[in-house]
């Protein structure tokens, strides 16, 4: 990797102020995406702000109706969390299933929402389950956040600080695994919110994580959920699977998701 | 047998030092002064370099050198160690191989340019600086768009057509023959595909050359430190042997891919001649997956001809092998004598021809990986045994039984050059059968149909030749080297033994299984035994680890030394104990005159010969170290049958293996323990050819499975535990009667996996399916089956 | 260059470091604790594992400088109390769950940290955990057996029979 300038401020005021005055700047969480890229070669910001002294980022509040998760808070951390286990149990049980054991010791939730990968599986769940991403300057809804392939709405000295969860009746995340990354090759969540069914799609969108209105309307009229309303120009292709075979296993994952969630 | 003798499951003595971190492999060792080199690799398939600019490279901080291949332009290229005849009689194509690209580069990753600096980091900032003006050139990623008419070529002139050989074995027109009396003729089209081997140490070579001597030192990744100075030495740097050390340290992991030289080990070498400090290359990972020899890649077709009763008459088997941009080391002879050779497999097939085309493409060179020419055949011929069972309507186990040969017909000579010592395969077939509950399949398969999935089961009954090999044999068959092996072992005054041997471990455990050879011959504890290996500066000399050829020529080598000092040892008991050398025995470590209370230790003889005071000096001399090479009468013929059941899901297209079962005669078990986990392993790496892994190159020759992000490299959760047992016949021509072990779970486990795949998909109608068998693969085929699947 | 401060196996440790140096490459080159390997450039091999206050991370993953002030174990300093061995080396040792024992440091490093969380884990729970763990030598068969022993033994119980 290139080198760069170090910083580590103690609030999360002074890592935006850091990021505004940087050339080129990022924000470090846990890195696990952040670092390999810059291995690669692929990123060289001549600036890295570590949020790891921003101690107020950490940590899981539950009222009952809402769980707030700091953006610094380890997927190994959400994981474990006996708040989120008992409010949101599809949502601990999908960060408990994000990488490896060592990737979730390090890996935040804040991090890999800024990060937007389309094969990421939290930004499925933050959209649905109608999320809110709460940054240093406001509070965006996930519809509002994710705005495709690595982009969000995140201005470049914007920082997440929290997501807050509506806590849903009841939900259920099921992923296929890429054989190779482990990545989400497809990933559903089906959220029954107060609002209604919420299914979001990772993992198979050319423009990311997406909401599947046609399989929400499905799962609302009590029927079974298939993939016949997908629009498979909209999915990616690659070696390991065809956006073909990706639109079969939406249906697939929808399918074990909704049993799950019901 | 002793607690530490043969037959016993020692602990391993190595696992200490790797269990603490105190592992001494290439990358942890450093030299004073050392400085770091970077290679600038090929980002394009083919293209020619019309120039390199490295002034700014030069300039940059940290930077002691930048060479080119202008640079490298009067030293040797890369050699190819097996020549191989085209069916005319001529010889193969053999194009030049510079350690740093000339004119031209010929696949994604060849060797470009090379930088010395002061840091890693730093040369590699400064490679970036290194203008390379090329000219891109249309490539050939694959076989078909090599061999097609008017194709572009990898290396122009010197190999029209793409061509490296065009290879028989065998006569065609009487093969044909027998097809003309055939009832039936079954016929398959496969792929084997290319894999990357991927030991987790990735490669790293340290350069170093010191003035006052001469003299040049490499440490490096290898499988057979002697090896690489043989060919770097005398092929391409044009060093004399005493002038050049090579050491392989601690290896982690090889499997075929750590065998051959590569030019980053020239490079290093050389380069430390002209900067004067020892230079240290590690690879990246990426690196490693654009130049580590990958493996396999083969497209086959095969017809068998078969008579009414199910009895094989004849095999014609036509392949094409992919040889890469280069020929690596032993890249011909994988798809010929390591191949054609073993298409008779455990088979009375009586007529056999095979037809190879070794073929240029612009890819990374392809060479062996484990089992290395055996899985291809044995692949190729279990998928067609299994298929012809079906297409006859026979079992699948009675088919290969009525083909058999009989554990009373050995010696026996096929009809592909090979002759086989011993076998007995039925008995292998029947303790796998046992062990995977054969007979209860069907009930399994009603249950898992009950759940809505798919269950199969597969089954392979293979040989394979090893113990690699008999000099004069592969001699006149092309190889330009002799394959024995030597050893040296060293009785110090006290007792304790130091055993010097070509072979090398890189997690075969040598430590432990020669040391148990010792402490059997001589009767000492293993712990007074130290096995070395490694170094060509302590070793006398070493053909290396490969081809399951450690125990059964390494280990004959060590036998063969240990038996000259149990001869010269007891002479000088007999001195000591005043009796005739013949009436002088030798048991668990005690010297005795029959008939008589006499005794002498190992030990005191030892002393004897270090402090010869009462010494028969007239007929002995002092000291009591021995040699021995040991070139073996043939190769060993290790078979079995493995056997695989899996569950698919419908839905996804997902296999899970649930049971792999795998019974192997590898002769003479030393230590069960490592032998075990020598199977585990080459089954997880036969499992993950059959459904998981694959190098994927694009039509531009990008490789698009560069990484572990999209190479599937096989977990711990992608696998059962495995049934590995041993059902062992005695190799009849040497004196531990072992075979070789450490390839036979590569080898005979993708067709029992493949096999079970097509047999849980059959009701579907689906008859084929290439490695690996994605679950996108699965998927296809159950969409596009004759019988559709049940309803979601 | 910036400064970084660590306790690793027990000692006060400090180097001057280039920013973008990764905490592997300070264990090894600046430390010389060789123990620790690096097997891939995706963070996936999980060769690299060591324990940062206590948790198990891909040391090839995180820069130096994010672990100023933290407590770090390597394979090195496992072994307490003037043992040789910790418990789950001894059961990887008395296992086979290691041949050419480049993965072996990430194993041990991993699989303890597993039975930090989990003291009794099953065969599938194992094979689970270790996603971030390659080995390319075992085939995982006696690394999985290795765990379960060295779980047990490490909850104080004497390994199983087989």
């Amino acid at each position: 990797m290139y080198d760069f300038s170090y910083h580590t401020p103690s609030t999360v005021a002074d890592a935006a102020a850091a990021m505004s005055g940087a050339e080129d700047g990022k924000i470090l969480a846990g890195g696990q995406t952040l670092l390999p890229t810059m291995k690669q070669r692929l990123a060289s910001p001549s600036d890295l702000v570590s949020l790891r002294g921003c101690r107020d980022l950490v940590g899981i509040a539950s009222d009952g109706s809402t769980v707030t998760i700091g953006a610094m808070t380890t997927h190994g951390a959400v994981a474990a969390s006996a708040d989120v286990k008992a409010a949101i149990p599809a949502l601990a049980a999908l960060a408990g299933g994000i990488g490896d054991p060592q990737v979730r010791n390090r890996g935040t939730i804040g991090g890999s929402l800024a990060n937007n990968d389309p094969a990421a599986d939290y930004p499925a769940a933050v959209l649905g389950l109608g999320a809110t991403v709460v940054t240093t300057k406001r509070e965006l809804a996930a519809e509002d956040f994710f705005q495709g392939l690595f982009e969000t709405a995140l201005e470049e000295d914007e920082i997440i600080t929290a997501i807050r969860f509506p806590v849903p009746k009841s939900a259920a995340y099921v992923k296929f695994d890429n054989p190779a990354s482990r990545y989400a090759l497809v990933g559903v969540f089906v959220a029954h919110t107060s609002g209604g069914i919420r299914v979001a799609v990772t993992g198979a969108g050319q423009d990311g994580v997406f909401r599947a209105d046609g399989i929400e309307a499905q799962i609302s009229a009590g029927q079974t959920p298939d993939s016949s309303s997908i629009d498979e120009g909209g999915l990616n292709t690659d070696i390991h699977a065809s956006a073909a075979y990706r639109k079969h296993l939406i249906g697939v994952m929808a399918k074990r998701a909704a049993a799950a969630a019901s | 047998m002793s607690a530490t003798g043969i037959g016993a499951a020692v602990k391993r003595k190595e696992d200490f030092r790797f269990l603490t971190g105190r592992g001494n492999y290439t990358d942890d060792i450093n030299q004073p002064g050392q400085t770091y080199a970077y290679i600038l690799r090929s980002p394009h398939a083919h293209a020619k370099i019309n120039g390199i600019n490295t002034d700014a490279a030069k300039a940059a901080k940290g930077v002691l050198a930048v060479f080119t291949g202008e640079d490298m332009a009067g030293v040797g290229g890369i050699p190819c160690g097996w020549g191989v005849n085209n069916k005319d009689g001529s010889p193969m194509n053999e194009p030049p191989h510079p350690a740093l690209a000339i004119g031209k580069v010929r696949h994604v990753g060849d060797q470009v340019a090379v930088v010395v600096a002061e840091s890693y980091a730093k040369a590699k900032d400064a490679a970036e600086l290194i203008e390379v003006d090329y000219t891109e050139l249309p490539a050939v990623a694959h076989m078909e768009a090599a061999l097609a008419a008017g194709a572009p070529l990898v290396h122009d002139d010197a190999a029209p057509g793409n061509l490296c050989y065009d290879w028989e074995l065998g006569d065609e027109a009487e093969v044909d023959a027998e097809f003309k009396n055939a009832a039936h003729v079954v016929s398959i089209d496969l792929t084997n595909n290319r894999l990357v081997p991927n030991a987790m140490e990735p490669r790293a070579a340290i350069g170093d050359y010191n003035k006052g001597t001469g003299e040049y030192t490499l440490y490096t990744t290898s499988q057979n430190p002697h090896v690489i100075r043989l060919l770097m030495g005398a092929f391409v740097l044009q060093i004399p042997e005493h002038k050049l050390r090579v050491v392989a340290p601690d290896v982690g992991g090889g499997f075929g891919s750590k065998i051959y030289h590569y030019a980053e080990e020239a490079i290093v070498t050389w380069a430390a001649g002209k900067v004067r400090r020892p230079i240290k290359w590690v690879a990246e990972r990426s690196e490693s997956f654009l130049s580590d020899a990958h493996g396999r890649d083969h497209i086959s077709h095969a017809d068998l001809a078969i008579d009414a009763d199910g009895k094989f008459l004849g095999l014609k088997v036509y392949t094409k092998a992919n040889m890469g941009a280069y020929l690596s080391t032993f890249s011909t002879c994988v798809p010929t004598y390591l191949y054609a050779t073993l298409l008779a497999g455990v088979y009375t097939t009586p007529k056999i021809y095979a037809n190879v085309k070794a073929i240029f493409t612009n890819t990374v060179p392809v060479d062996a990986y484990r089992g290395a020419g055996r899985p291809e055949a044995t692949y190729l011929l279990e998928r067609l045994v299994s298929k012809a069972a079906r297409q006859l309507g026979m079992d699948q186990v009675d088919i290969r039984r009525k083909n058999f040969i009989p554990a009373d017909a050995f010696p026996y000579q096929t009809p592909v050059a090979l002759q086989y010592d011993s076998g007995d395969y039925e008995a292998t077939l029947k303790k796998a059968m046992e062990l995977a509950d054969w007979n209860g399949f069907p009930a399994r398969k009603a249950e898992a149909a009950g759940r809505g999935k798919l269950r199969g089961i597969g089954i392979s009954t293979y040989l394979e030749a090893c113990g690699i090999a008999p000099s004069a044999v592969v001699g006149s068959l092309g190889a330009r080297a002799g394959l024995f092996e030597s050893a040296n072992v060293r009785v110090h005054p006290t007792g304790s033994v130091t055993i010097y041997t070509g072979s090398h471990s890189h997690g075969q455990g040598h430590e432990t299984t020669f040391a148990q050879l010792v402490s059997e011959t001589l009767g000492i504890p293993i712990d007074n035994v130290t096995i070395d290996h490694g170094d060509t500066n302590r070793i006398a000399f070493g053909m290396g680890t490969y081809g399951s050829r450690s125990l059964a020529v390494g280990g004959e080598a060590i036998m063969k030394a240990l038996g000259k000092v149990v001869d010269k040892a007891s002479k000088i008991a007999a001195h000591l104990m005043e009796a005739s050398p013949e009436d002088v025995e030798f048991k668990d470590g005690k010297f005795t005159v029959a008939g008589t209370d006499k005794e002498v230790d190992f030990g005191t003889v030892a002393l004897t010969a270090y402090v010869p005071h009462n010494y028969p000096h007239e007929t002995l001399e002092p000291g009591l170290e021995e040699n021995a090479f040991y070139d073996p009468m043939n190769f060993t013929y290790p078979g079995g049958c493995h056997i695989c059941e899996v569950e698919i899901d419908p839905d996804t297209g997902v296999t899970q293996v649930i049971n792999m079962t795998a019974v192997d005669d590898v002769g003479r078990v030393i230590n069960p323990m490592i032998v075990e986990g020598q199977i585990h392993g080459g089954l997880a790496q036969g499992i993950g050819q059959a459904l998981l892994e694959s190098c994927e190159y694009d039509e531009s020759g990008q490789l698009i499975s560069g990484s572990y992000m999209d190479y599937c490299m096989p977990r711990a959760d992608n696998f059962p535990g495995f049934q590995a047992t041993t059902e062992s016949t005695l190799c009849a021509h040497n004196s531990l009667g072992v075979k070789g072990c450490g390839e036979v779970g590569a080898i005979g486990s993708p067709p029992a996996v493949i096999n079970a795949v097509l047999d849980a998909l059959a009701d579907l109608g689906v008859e084929d399916i290439s490695m690996p068998a994605t679950p996108q693969k699965i998927w296809q085929a159950i969409q596009s089956a004759s019988v559709p699947a049940a309803a979601e | 260059m910036p400064t970084v401060s660590m306790t690793v196996n027990g000692k006060q440790m400090s180097g001057d470091v280039e920013s973008r140096t990764l905490l592997a490459q300070f264990i090894r080159e600046t430390l010389d604790l060789t123990g620790t390997h690096i097997g891939c450039d995706t963070s996936q091999c999980g060769a690299c594992v060591v324990h940062v206050n206590g948790d198990s991370v891909k040391s090839c993953t995180m820069l130096a400088l994010e672990a100023d002030g933290a407590d770090v174990t390597t394979i090195e300093g496992l072994a307490q109390d003037g043992d040789d061995l910790h418990p789950m080396q001894e059961a990887f040792r008395d296992n086979h769950g290691l041949q050419c024992g480049f993965c072996t440091p990430g194993m041990v490093m991993s699989a303890i940290d597993l039975v930090k969380t989990n003291p009794n884990p099953s065969e599938h729970e194992i094979r689970e955990w270790l996603e971030g763990n390659i080995c390319r030598c075992t085939g995982y068969h006696n690394i999985v057996k290795s765990i379960a022993a060295g779980a047990a033994a490490m909850r104080g119980e004497k390994a199983a029979a087989e």
